[in-house]
C-alpha cells in the first residue's frame, strides 16, 4: 500500500466514525452557531458592527471549534488503547498523519459552509468575491488541521491534554487567524485584488505544516 | 549498558568552568552599574522623549535576549532532535534558555509599556514588533507548559524539542503577516517607535553596555539553570536506581503504578 | 531451528518504574511459551517489549530477525499483540472494526468476513464495539489480531473475560500454532487450561526471570528456567 492508500484508509476511519457518531454535526455546529450568538449579545447588533467584524468573528468560531474537533479526533484514539493499534498497524506515520489531517480538514470544510450561512443570516453579510474567499477558506483550513493534528498527537497521552493545544496551538495559527481575515474582508468589502497576498501566505503555511506534520507525526505517535 | 545510561553518565553537568562563571557574573555585574551609570546620568535627555527614552537602553537590550535566547532554545532543539548530535545537553540548554526568554520577552513588553505611556500616550499599540513579541511571548509560555509534563525525560524532551522548532518556524510568518498587516492599515507611521533613528555619542554607548550586560547576564544564568536542571535530573536518577533495586530484591514495590504521569 | 525472539538481560522503564530487570527469553518458530507470573511481575511489559512498542532500557532484543535496540517497528507487521484491549473504535460495528484491521495488513474484506464467522462474531456483525460484552470484545480483539495472520503471536491473557466461543477458538490457535509455524507468547494465570498445549514454560518475577533454551537441537526440550 502507498502512503495514500494507507491515508485514505485513516481518514476513512475517522470520517465513518464522524458519520455515525455525528459529534462535529450535532456538537460542534450547534457550538459554532451559539458563539456567533454570543457576539452579538457582545457587541452591539444595531450599528453595523457585526457586520464589519463579521469575518474576524467567524474565524474566532473556526478556531475554537478546531480545538474541539482536535480532542475528538485524538480522543476517538485513547479508547480501547486504539493508538497501540495504530503503532502496531505498521502503518507509515506520515500517512496515518495525512489521514487523520485529511478528516479533520473535511469535518471542518462541513463546519465552515454551515457556519457560513450561519454568518450570512445573523450578520447581515453579502459575500461578493467567491473565488478568493474559497481559496482562502480552504487553505486557511488545510493549515489549520494540520497543525491541529500535529499538536494533537504531541499533546496525546498526556493527563492536561485538552488544556495544553489551546495553549500551544494558538499562538502558532494566529498568522492563518489573522490572514483569513483579512481575505475575507477583501473579498467582502474591499478591493478583491488585496485578498491574493494574504490567499498565497494561507497557501505557504498550510504546506509548510503539512510538511512539517509528515515528518513529525510518526516519532510522536511512537511515544504517545 | 544501553544509550542512555551511557550518555546520562557522558554528558557534561554544567556548561561554564565555575570560575568562568563567576567571571560571567561579576562582569555582568560591572556592566550592569555601567550602563545605570550611563544611562541614567552621562547620557543626555532625548530631545523629543525627554527623560522616558533612557527606558531604551534597558528595553532594547532585553528585546535582543528575548530573540537571542529563542535562537538558543531553537539551535538546541535542533541538535537535540539530530540523531547525531542527541544529547540530553542540548535539551537541558533549550528548556534553560526558554525560561530565560519568557522572562526576558515579559520584560521587554513591560518596559515597552512604561515607554509607551508617556511617549505615546497608551499603555499598548498594535505595532507590528509589539504584536510579534507577544506572540513569542505566548510561544514561550506553550513550551513551558509542555515541559512541565510529567513523562520520561527522552520522552519530554523529544516534544519540546518539535514544539520549540515549529514555534522557531512560526515567527517568521507571523512577523511577516503582522508587519504586512500594519502597513496596511497605515497606522504603523503614528507609533513609529524610530527606533532606527541615528543615535550617537553616549547614547549609543549607553544601549551599547545595556547589549552587553544583559548577554552576560543571559550566559551566568543560563550555566546557573542548567545546572539545577542537571541535579533535578540525578535526583530522578538516584531514586530510579533505588527503585530497581528494590525491584530486584522484591522488596516494597510489587505492583506497577501504570505509566506514570502518561496515560491513553 | 531460527529463533523467532532472542532476549538477553532485558530492562524495560514504565516511567521511572522498572517494570523489566533482567529478562532472558527464547523462542523458537512454532514454539508455543507460556509466560506465567504474578501480577506485576512485567508479563504485559514484557510482551509489549517483544512487539516494539517499548524500549529497551538495556540489554539485547531480537524479534523476527530485528534487533529492537535499533528498529523497533519494521517487526510489527508480521505481528500480533492481543491485549486486554481491542485497538477498536467504539463507534464502529464489529464488522467495521474487524476489516479495518485487515485492511490496515493488507488483508482483504473477505478473509475479515471469514475470521469473523471463525469466532462466532457473525451475530453480532452491525454491533457497535461500545454495546458489545467483555467477553464479545475480547473475540472481537482475537479476530483483529489473527486476521492479519502474523508470525508471532502475542497473547496477553487471552482467556481472562473470554466467553466460551471465543475460548473454544482460541484452544484451537493454541493447538494449532505448531502446524502452522506461528509462534505464541502467551502470558496467563491459567496455568491448568495453557500448559497442556504449551512446549515451553517462563515465569517471570519482579520483572526477572524468562525461559532460554537450552541446548538442545530442535528446541523442543523443556528449556531451563530462571528466577
Amino acid at each position: 500500500m502507498n502512503l495514500f492508500q494507507e491515508a485514505a484508509l485513516i481518514a476513512g476511519k475517522d470520517l465513518r466514525i464522524e458519520r455515525r457518531a455525528r459529534v462535529v454535526s450535532q456538537q460542534i455546529l450547534p457550538f459554532g452557531l451559539i458563539v456567533l450568538l454570543l457576539f452579538a449579545f457582545a457587541l452591539d447588533p444595531d450599528r453595523g458592527v457585526l457586520r464589519r467584524v463579521a469575518p474576524g468573528l467567524f474565524w474566532v468560531t473556526v478556531l475554537l471549534a478546531t480545538l474541539l474537533a482536535i480532542s475528538r479526533s485524538f480522543g476517538i484514539e485513547s479508547e480501547n488503547a486504539a493508538r497501540d493499534g495504530l503503532r502496531l498497524s505498521g502503518l507509515d506515520g506520515s500517512a496515518v498523519f495525512l489521514g487523520k489531517a485529511a478528516a479533520l480538514a473535511l469535518e471542518l470544510l462541513v463546519f465552515e459552509a454551515l457556519l457560513t450561512f450561519g454568518v450570512v443570516v445573523l450578520f447581515d453579510v453579502h459575500l461578493a468575491a467567491l473565488v478568493p474567499l474559497c481559496l482562502a477558506t480552504a487553505a486557511a483550513t488545510v493549515g489549520l488541521a494540520a497543525t491541529g493534528t500535529l499538536y494533537g498527537v504531541l499533546a496525546a497521552g498526556i493527563r492536561a491534554r485538552e488544556t495544553l493545544v489551546p495553549v500551544l496551538m494558538l499562538p502558532v495559527v494566529a498568522p492563518v487567524l489573522l490572514g483569513a481575515t483579512r481575505a475575507w474582508e477583501s473579498s467582502i468589502d474591499g478591493p478583491t485584488s488585496d485578498a491574493w497576498p494574504w490567499v498565497a501566505m494561507l497557501g505557504v503555511f498550510a504546506v509548510l505544516f503539512v510538511g512539517i506534520g509528515m515528518l513529525a507525526f510518526g516519532p510522536l505517535l511512537e511515544e504517545s | 549498558m544501553s544509550a542512555t545510561a551511557l550518555e546520562a553518565r557522558g554528558s557534561s553537568e554544567r556548561l561554564l568552568n565555575p570560575w568562568v562563571r563567576r567571571g560571567f557574573g561579576i562582569a555582568a555585574l560591572a556592566s550592569l552599574v555601567a550602563l545605570a551609570i550611563v544611562g541614567l546620568a552621562v547620557a543626555p535627555p532625548d530631545a523629543v522623549q525627554g527623560d522616558a527614552q533612557r527606558i531604551m537602553y534597558v528595553h532594547v537590550p532585553a528585546a535582543w535576549l528575548a530573540y537571542l535566547a529563542f535562537g538558543v532554545t531553537s539551535v538546541s532543539s535542533t541538535l537535540y532532535l539530530w540523531p547525531r548530535t542527541r544529547a540530553l545537553v542540548w535539551d537541558r540548554i533549550a528548556g534553560a534558555s526558554a525560561e530565560l526568554g519568557v522572562v526576558f520577552t515579559s520584560l521587554t513588553l513591560v518596559l515597552g509599556s512604561l515607554w509607551g505611556r508617556p511617549v505615546w500616550g497608551v499603555w499598548w499599540a498594535w505595532d507590528a514588533r509589539l504584536v510579534t513579541t507577544a506572540v513569542l511571548f505566548f510561544l514561550y509560555l506553550g513550551y513551558l507548559a509542555l515541559r512541565r509534563i510529567p513523562a520520561a525525560v527522552d520522552v519530554r524532551a523529544k516534544r519540546c524539542a518539535i514544539a520549540a522548532l515549529i514555534a522557531f518556524v512560526d515567527v517568521p510568518i507571523v512577523h511577516f503577516s503582522v508587519t504586512w498587516w500594519r502597513t496596511l492599515h497605515q497606522q504603523a507611521t503614528v507609533f513609529n517607535p524610530k527606533l532606527d533613528a541615528e543615535i550617537h555619542g553616549s547614547m549609543a554607548l549607553a544601549l551599547w553596555l545595556g547589549v552587553l550586560a544583559f548577554t552576560l547576564l543571559y550566559v551566568y544564568l543560563l550555566d546557573l539553570r542548567y545546572r539545577l536542571e542537571v541535579l533535578d535530573e540525578d535526583r530522578d536518577e538516584r531514586e530510579l536506581e533505588t527503585a530497581i533495586a528494590d525491584r530486584v530484591r522484591g522488596a516494597g514495590v510489587p505492583t506497577a503504578p501504570g505509566a506514570v504521569g502518561v496515560s491513553s | 531451528m531460527p529463533l523467532v525472539v532472542r532476549l538477553r538481560s532485558a530492562v524495560c522503564l514504565l516511567g521511572r518504574f522498572p517494570a523489566l530487570a533482567g529478562v532472558d527469553l527464547d523462542v523458537a518458530t512454532g514454539e508455543v511459551v507460556l509466560l506465567s507470573g504474578g501480577n506485576g511481575a512485567g508479563k504485559t511489559t514484557l510482551l509489549r517489549v517483544l512487539a516494539g512498542l517499548v524500549p529497551l532500557h538495556d540489554g539485547e532484543a531480537e524479534v523476527l530477525g530485528v534487533d529492537l535496540t535499533r528498529d523497533r517497528r519494521s517487526h510489527r507487521p508480521r505481528l500480533s499483540f492481543v491485549g486486554q484491549e481491542a485497538f477498536a473504535y467504539d463507534d464502529l460495528s464489529v464488522r467495521e472494526n474487524v476489516r479495518f484491521a485487515a485492511r490496515i495488513s493488507g488483508r482483504t474484506d473477505a478473509d475479515a468476513d471469514a475470521v469473523i464467522d471463525e469466532l462466532e462474531l457473525a451475530g453480532l456483525a452491525d454491533v457497535r464495539h461500545g454495546r458489545l460484552s467483555t467477553g464479545q470484545r475480547r473475540r472481537l480483539g482475537l479476530a483483529a489480531g489473527l486476521v492479519r495472520r502474523p508470525e508471532l503471536l502475542l497473547l496477553d491473557e487471552p482467556h481472562a473475560g473470554l466467553d466460551a466461543p471465543g475460548r473454544a477458538f482460541l484452544d484451537g490457535v493454541l493447538g494449532s500454532a505448531g502446524r502452522e509455524g506461528t509462534s505464541v507468547v502467551i502470558a496467563s494465570h491459567e496455568l491448568d487450561l495453557v500448559r497442556p498445549v504449551a512446549s515451553r514454560e517462563a515465569s517471570l518475577v519482579n520483572g526477572q526471570g524468562g525461559g532460554t533454551l537450552t541446548g538442545s537441537p530442535d528446541g523442543s526440550a523443556a528449556g531451563e528456567v530462571r528466577s
